[in-house]
This record gives structure tokens, C-alpha cells and sequence, in this order.
């Protein structure tokens, strides 16, 4: 307990140090916060602490979710770079921006989801705000949807998904429940328990789905799963919340991944959309994102952005402007935009090659293992299969850090250690 | 399926720039939102925080990483430096500590989260008047009841403080105050550091919670050290408390938003604890920080001759606005404007509370072109020597045309 160890000071020789003693004892008793616990410790960044302090030259780490080179370098995209040269001319100032992000970030970014001549915004029916990146455009739209979703206040969500939409979601005052999604028998979709849950959730609830790249499985629904599934989700009168944060970064291809997002609307559904630009032009730290409701007339959409607005004016007031700027650049100047569409296919590129050498080099370490789903798998991660004693082992015995559900930051991959990696996956898994 | 979501009614502040900015008029007056102008009526971007940006433009070494969920520890340790002086007691015994949240408005919605949620506090209290948005900050936060404590006396047009210390003796134990740091928002009237001490004592004796808003430090007075003296002062006492602090105007750095959130405790054991459960709160809200004007605001704060001449730019916002204080109630007391004027003068920072009531406001914007909030609050940086006449007549032609 801290009160004692807080007296570990103490030494009955001296008063002086009696006293402090004292005052310590005393001090933690008048505080307001001596009842506040530590919280559970970050299993991801607890990966990260392991990795650094370990000195083996051939280490690995497949933790952390952000986007690598073939050098094992943080990569700062081209377009990027370009687009911060022209907004450095441009001389701008530092005046707050709108509440809801700039109308040019906000046009740009939900025309790159729902495709540039799209009927959904060209007839105003999209309420997009800017959001603190993929996470603060979750916690906008759950926040709105707690305040007036008229249905039953419960998030469906896949089994399993990205570690924090289950705080989040309940940090915004919604139920969180599941459904089916990932197989751990074939490391693939279980498509057939998916369908089985969502005809089960009451009618009138929300269901969240990875556009693409889910996080942390990479298993995607075919495009012929996803017309199953909205026809479902249609049916049962579930409302759809799409959470994009790989947008271009999955396949390479930006309206390949934004598909499934698109043909929602087309079946007719109105949907709650997150979206990111962390990984898919690398500005994790500079925070730009968007929320967006599609509703089903320019008025709806007028009052929903009011309301959002009273949503985020007590969160933070206005959007940082930094990274917003930069996406407004590269999507709405032609050269930058097409520079960009390079960098993120290059990204996806350099990843689905990592798969492909993985499995390739796991079949030559002479592996009798079904790897698929390795190569099956899109996205910055791959949910491996591997048990959690074949994981402490891959990692105490190859420096090979990665989190316990066997999930892998293929992004950590590169051409020089991937044949060190399949050696130590094949040693541990054989 | 939102049909039935109703249209939010328009933000003052908000709904009046989208006014100002629409009127074609020549010779129209912008005194409603708080961002500094120049005496050229355009916004200053500090020539320290273009010099960095070029300086981190050039720095190969740096990338786009996610900062740590708490922030980027230069910016925080320097921001809570700035705010408590290195001469803190609280400081060297290592009893408090920075966090980076989103400006000064993020810094209150992550303070008051906890506040809600792990310290259990339910009801808090803010000056009336106060900043428009701390209602809503504090009850989205969890906060279940918000008071007021007396502030402005009209008739006099100063503070009302034996009004504030009957209310606040009359608060419920562990009630949170929220108490402005210097430059009170609308008014400009703060109390004077005797007033500050009574304060204290009162807040002591009934066990409430202060939490400081400091979103002036050095734009007030000019003097960063000046305007942290009642933070200052209530740590010198040992008490626990939060603090806001916004770099959106010390910094001009508004779309940025830089601000830090500064703990102090009794007891250092409790600081892990405490930032442990604020890591969770940061998570489910927006998972980290933003990086860029986090560089710059820690680059420059950490570096001595960078700070000097950041120094200096405040001197000259401060500077600046004290001269339009002083322009404007020479002007009204010249023109022998019905009233008394030394208000304007006796207050400090951004805002003015002139006193001017509804009528008179509606008049100002309606017939003058001059835009101010409803209240009567004007921002003097939207004064300069080019439309100071004109919005002093402007004054003096409602005050005695219009009966409130």
C-alpha cells in the first residue's frame, strides 16, 4: 500500500525525518486523490517498453500500429512533404478555425469516402466535421448517436475489433455488444456466424463495420459477403456505422477500399462514417479526421450540424488546423493528389509484398502450416494464429515482439528480416 | 432516421463574426471574437513561431509519429514551469505535473473528465458572467449541477466580491470553482491579490476544489510572472488544484491548439496514479495530441533566447491593448459620454464589460456597424488607430440616444 511505502523515509533517529514522515502520511490523507488507482497498464505501449530495452541486434518489433519503410523508418509520404512546401508559401495565418474543420477539409475528405462526383454530397446531404483523427471522429459520431439515435442505445460491434472502441463507445454512454466475425479455425471471415448474429440484433440498433484492413484480424469481407450483409443489415433496420481508417492504405486502391462504404448508400442505407488520414498519408501525430452522418435531406443535414457542433465546441472548441491543411492540399491540388495516390499504393504495396515473402519464406523454412491467410489478410496487421505460449516464445527466445493474440504489424516487416522472422514463427509454431 | 433532430441554436460568438464578415459596410468594427489584431486590423502570426516553423520545416529528423497519450512532455514539463515559476515548492517536489490537451478548452474538458469521474465531484461553480462554454464543457464532462458565484456588479462596474464570497461560503463542500487565472472573460475585472487571499482562505475553509482557467499568461500584462500571481499565490498555500492553460493567445497560436493542463497534488505518490487514469480518459476521447504547434510552443519554451524574444511579441500585444484602454476612455471622457469610463482602463487583458446594455448593443451593430456580443463585451484588439474615433463617437451616440 503507498502509505507505507511512502514511509519508507522514515527513520525513528532523526525528528526531522519524523516530521516529514508526518507530513507525508498527513499530506496523502488530505488529498483529494489518494483513493485513485493506477490504471491497467497499455498492453501495446508495454510491447514497445519490452522492445526497447532489448539488446538482441535481430529484434523485431511488430507492436505498434504505424506505417514502416523498407529501412524500418518512419515515413513522411512525399506528397506531404510537397504539400507542406505550398502551404508554407501561402503564408497562412493561425486564426481558429470553424468549429467543424474548414468546408474545403471537410468537402475533400468525405468526396475521397463516397467518390468525387458522388450524389450524396453534391445534393447536401452529408454533415461531415473535421475530427481529432480517426479516434475524435469516433468519439464525435458515438457521442452524437448516444444524444439521438432514436433506437436502442447499443453498439454492435465485430469480434474481435480495435481495442479502443469499447471504452470509447461506453465513454460516450452506449451499451456495447458483438457479433461474429473472426474465425479462429480458418483465420479468416466467419461469415456464415456474422450473418447469424446481425439477423439476431433487435431491430433499431447500430452496427459498427470496418470499411477495410479490420483491425487487428486484416480479414475483409468479399464484396459478394458485403451485398449479403447490407441486404441483413437492411432488413433488420440496423443503422451503419462505418469506421475508415485505411482508406487507400489496404489495397492500394482508394475506391477499391472505400467499396463497401459506397455500395451501403447505393443499397439505400444511411450511414454514420469515420474516417482517417493517420495511415493513409502518415499524419498519425497530427490528428486529421472526419465524421460524417448521410442523412436524407439538406435540412436533416443542416440540423445534425448544428448539433455536432454543440457536441465538439465543449470538447476542444475548433479542429487543429496542421494536419487538415495538409490533406486539403494534396486532394484538391491534381499533381499533389496523384503524387499521393503513388505514395499510399506504394505503402500497400510494400506490405502485401511482405506478405507475400512471409508466407513464402515460412513455406521454405519447410513449414507444413496453412499460411494463407497471411497473404488472405490486407492491411497494416495480420492476426497470425499463433497461441499465447507460441507468442512469449517467438518473443523470448527471437526478440520477435508482437502482441499476445498473435496479432503482427506487418508494416514492421521488412526485406531484410523477413526470412529471420519466418525462421522464428516456423521454429515456434512447427 | 434524424428527422427528428432539431436545429441547435447559432453560437453567439460564432453567429455574430458570420455577421460582421457578411456586412458590406466600409467602416464596419469586428469586437466580438477574442484573437488578437495587429493595429492594421489583420492577425499576427509571432515572428518567433514563423522562425520555428521554418526552423521545423528543415529538421530532417523529425517525422509525423503519434505523440504519447499525455503529450509531448517538453511542452507540458515547460508549460507547468511557466504557470508555477521555478521556484514552486510544488514543482521541485516533483507534486505536479503537465499534460498537453487540446488548447485551453481541451485542457478544461480532460481536467473537469476527471475531476467527474475519478475525483467524484459533481456540482462546480463559474463566475457570472463567465466564458460562454464552461457550462457545457463541465456538464458534458459529468459535472451533474452548475452554479454561479456573483462576479460583475453592474452599477459599479467592478467586481462584486462581497457577493462572490457569500456565495462561495455558501457552496457545498467539494464543490469545484473555477476561478480566472488574470484577464477575466467577459469582464476584465480581476480581484486584487488581497481579494485573492481572502479568496483562498474561504476555498480552504469550506474544502472546495479550485480549478484555474489561465488562458492570458502574458497577454494580460505583458509580464508572464504578473499574471500567474494568483496560481502562484494558491500553490505557495499547499493547495491541491488544476489548471487550464491555453497558448492560443500568448502564442497567437489559436488553430493549433496548444494548451496544457497543469496537476498539482499534496503528495507526489498520487501524480503516477493520476496521470495513469487521465491516459484513459485521453484514449477514449481522441487518443493523443497534436504534434505541431506542440513543437513549437515546447521548442521555444525550452529554449532561453527563444523565450526572450517570445517575450517581447507578448509585450507588444500587451502593450497594444493597454494603449487602446487608455485611447478609448480618454475619448469617451473628452466627449463627455454620459457615465463613468475608468472601468475600461481599470480592466485587464482582451475583453471589456463597458456597461453597455441590450439596447444600446443592438443599436451599435444595427446602425454602426460595430460588432459586439450581447452582453456588452467588446475586444479591444478589434480597437486600433484607425477605427478608434469612429467607435468612440459610435459609443457616445447610442449611450445618449438610448434609454435601457
Amino acid at each position: 500500500m503507498s502509505l507505507i511505502s511512502s514511509l519508507k523515509i522514515f527513520s525513528p533517529s532523526s525528528l526531522n525525518t519524523t516530521q516529514n514522515a508526518l507530513s507525508v502520511v498527513s499530506s496523502r490523507a488530505n488529498s483529494w486523490w489518494s483513493h485513485v488507482e493506477m490504471g491497467p497498464p497499455d498492453p501495446i505501449l508495454g510491447v514497445t517498453e519490452a522492445f526497447k530495452r532489448d539488446t538482441n541486434p535481430k529484434k523485431m518489433n511488430l507492436g505498434v500500429g504505424a506505417y514502416r519503410d523498407d529501412s524500418g523508418k518512419p515515413f513522411i509520404l512525399p506528397a506531404v512533404k510537397m504539400a507542406e512546401a505550398e502551404i508554407a508559401k501561402k503564408n497562412m495565418d493561425k486564426e481558429y478555425s470553424p468549429i467543424s474543420g474548414s468546408p474545403e477539409f471537410c468537402k475533400a475528405t468525405i468526396n475521397l469516402a463516397l467518390g468525387e462526383d458522388n450524389e450524396w454530397t453534391k445534393n447536401g446531404l452529408n454533415a461531415t466535421v473535421q475530427g481529432i483523427s480517426g479516434t475524435g471522429s469516433l468519439r464525435i459520431g458515438t457521442a452524437f448517436l448516444s444524444a439521438f439515435f432514436p433506437g436502442g442505445k447499443d453498439l454492435y460491434m465485430p469480434t474481435p475489433t480495435w481495442g479502443n472502441h469499447v471504452p470509447l463507445a461506453k465513454h460516450a454512454g452506449l451499451g456495447v455488444k458483438q457479433y461474429r466475425y473472426y474465425d479462429p479455425k480458418t483465420c479468416g471471415f466467419d461469415f456464415h456466424g456474422a450473418l447469424q448474429d446481425i439477423a439476431k440484433i433487435p431491430e433499431r440498433s447500430m452496427i459498427l463495420l470496418h470499411a477495410c484492413a479490420h483491425n487487428p484480424t486484416g480479414v475483409d469481407p468479399k464484396p459478394e459477403q458485403w451485398a449479403e450483409m447490407s441486404k441483413v443489415i437492411k432488413e433488420k433496420k440496423l443503422f451503419p456505422f462505418f469506421d475508415m481508417a485505411y482508406q487507400g492504405f489496404a489495397s492500394g486502391d482508394i475506391d477499391k477500399d472505400a467499396a463497401p462504404v459506397r455500395m451501403f448508400l447505393k443499397d439505400g442505407h444511411q450511414i454514420a462514417l469515420s474516417q482517417s488520414y493517420a495511415k493513409n498519408m502518415g499524419l498519425y501525430g497530427e490528428r486529421a479526421g472526419a465524421f460524417s452522418l448521410i442523412c436524407s435531406s439538406k435540412e436533416e443535414a443542416a440540423a445534425t450540424m448544428s448539433q455536432l457542433k454543440i457536441i465538439i465546441r465543449p470538447m476542444y472548441s475548433n479542429p487543429p488546423v496542421t494536419g487538415a491543411r495538409i490533406a486539403t492540399e494534396i486532394l484538391t491540388n491534381p499533381s499533389l493528389r496523384s503524387q499521393w495516390l503513388k505514395d499510399v499504393k506504394g505503402m500497400a504495396d510494400r506490405i502485401i509484398s511482405m506478405r507475400q515473402l512471409l508466407r513464402s519464406n515460412l513455406a521454405k523454412e519447410g513449414s507444413s502450416r496453412d499460411w494463407a491467410h497471411i497473404t488472405d489478410q490486407i492491411g497494416m496487421f495480420c492476426f497470425t494464429g499463433m497461441t499465447p505460449p507460441q507468442v512469449e516464445k517467438l518473443t523470448k527466445d527471437f526478440s520477435v515482439y508482437l502482441t499476445k493474440d498473435g496479432r503482427i504489424s506487418v508494416a514492421g516487416i521488412t526485406s531484410k528480416n523477413v526470412e529471420y522472422l519466418a525462421h522464428a514463427i516456423h521454429q515456434v509454431t512447427k | 432516421k434524424f428527422a427528428s433532430v432539431e436545429s441547435a441554436p447559432p453560437i453567439e460568438v460564432f453567429a455574430l463574426n458570420k455577421a460582421y464578415v457578411e456586412d458590406t459596410f466600409p467602416q464596419k468594427v469586428n469586437l466580438g471574437v477574442g484573437a488578437y489584431r495587429t493595429d492594421e486590423g489583420k492577425p499576427w502570426v509571432l515572428p518567433v513561431v514563423r522562425h520555428m516553423e521554418q526552423k521545423l520545416a528543415a529538421d530532417e529528423t523529425l517525422n509525423k509519429e503519434y505523440l504519447p497519450v499525455l503529450g509531448y512532455e517538453p511542452l507540458a514539463s515547460a508549460a507547468t514551469r511557466m504557470l508555477l515559476g521555478s521556484d514552486s515548492a510544488s514543482l521541485k517536489e516533483g507534486r505536479a505535473t503537465g499534460i498537453q490537451c487540446l488548447s485551453g478548452t481541451g485542457a478544461l474538458r480532460v481536467g473537469a473528465e476527471f475531476l467527474a469521474h475519478i475525483g467524484k465531484h459533481s456540482i462546480v461553480y463559474s463566475s457570472n458572467p463567465t466564458w460562454g462554454n464552461h457550462s457545457l464543457v463541465f456538464l458534458n464532462a459529468g459535472f451533474t449541477s452548475y452554479r454561479s458565484y456573483r462576479y460583475w456588479d453592474a452599477a459599479k462596474k467592478a467586481l462584486d466580491f462581497d457577493g462572490l464570497m457569500e456565495d462561495l461560503r455558501n457552496a457545498p463542500e467539494n464543490s469545484v470553482i473555477i476561478l480566472h487565472a488574470c484577464a477575466h472573460n467577459p469582464t476584465g475585472v480581476d480581484p486584487t491579490q488581497d481579494q485573492w487571499r481572502q479568496i483562498a482562505d474561504l476555498i480552504e475553509e469550506r474544502q472546495l476544489f479550485p480549478f484555474f482557467d489561465s488562458a492570458y499568461q502574458g497577454f494580460a500584462s505583458g509580464d508572464l510572472d504578473r499574471d500567474a500571481w494568483a496560481v502562484r499565490y494558491f500553490d505557495s498555500r499547499g493547495f491541491e488544484m488544476v489548471c487550464a492553460q491555453s497558448f492560443a493567445k500568448n502564442f497567437g497560436l489559436y488553430n493549433e491548439r496548444v494548451g496544457n493542463l497543469t496537476f498539482v497534488a499534496k503528495d507526489r505518490s498520487v501524480i503516477e496514479p493520476v496521470r495513469s487514469q487521465i491516459t484513459l480518459l485521453v484514449r477514449a476521447n481522441y487518443s493523443n495530441p497534436p504534434n505541431h504547434g506542440a513543437r513549437i510552443v515546447g521548442t521555444v519554451l525550452n529554449d532561453p533566447v527563444l523565450t526572450e524574444q517570445w517575450k517581447s511579441h507578448i509585450k507588444t500585444m500587451a502593450d497594444r491593448i493597454i494603449s487602446m484602454r487608455l485611447g478609448l476612455r480618454e475619448r469617451l471622457e473628452k466627449l463627455e459620454t454620459p457615465g463613468t469610463w475608468n472601468h475600461i482602463t481599470d480592466q485587464i487583458g482582451m475583453f471589456s464589460f463597458t456597461g453597455l446594455g441590450p439596447l444600446a448593443v443592438d443599436k451599435l451593430i444595427a446602425d454602426h456597424h460595430i460588432y459586439l456580443l450581447k452582453g456588452g463585451r467588446i475586444n479591444m484588439c478589434g480597437l486600433n488607430t484607425g477605427n478608434i474615433d469612429y467607435v468612440a463617437k459610435c459609443i457616445h451616440e447610442v449611450v445618449t440616444t438610448t434609454q435601457e
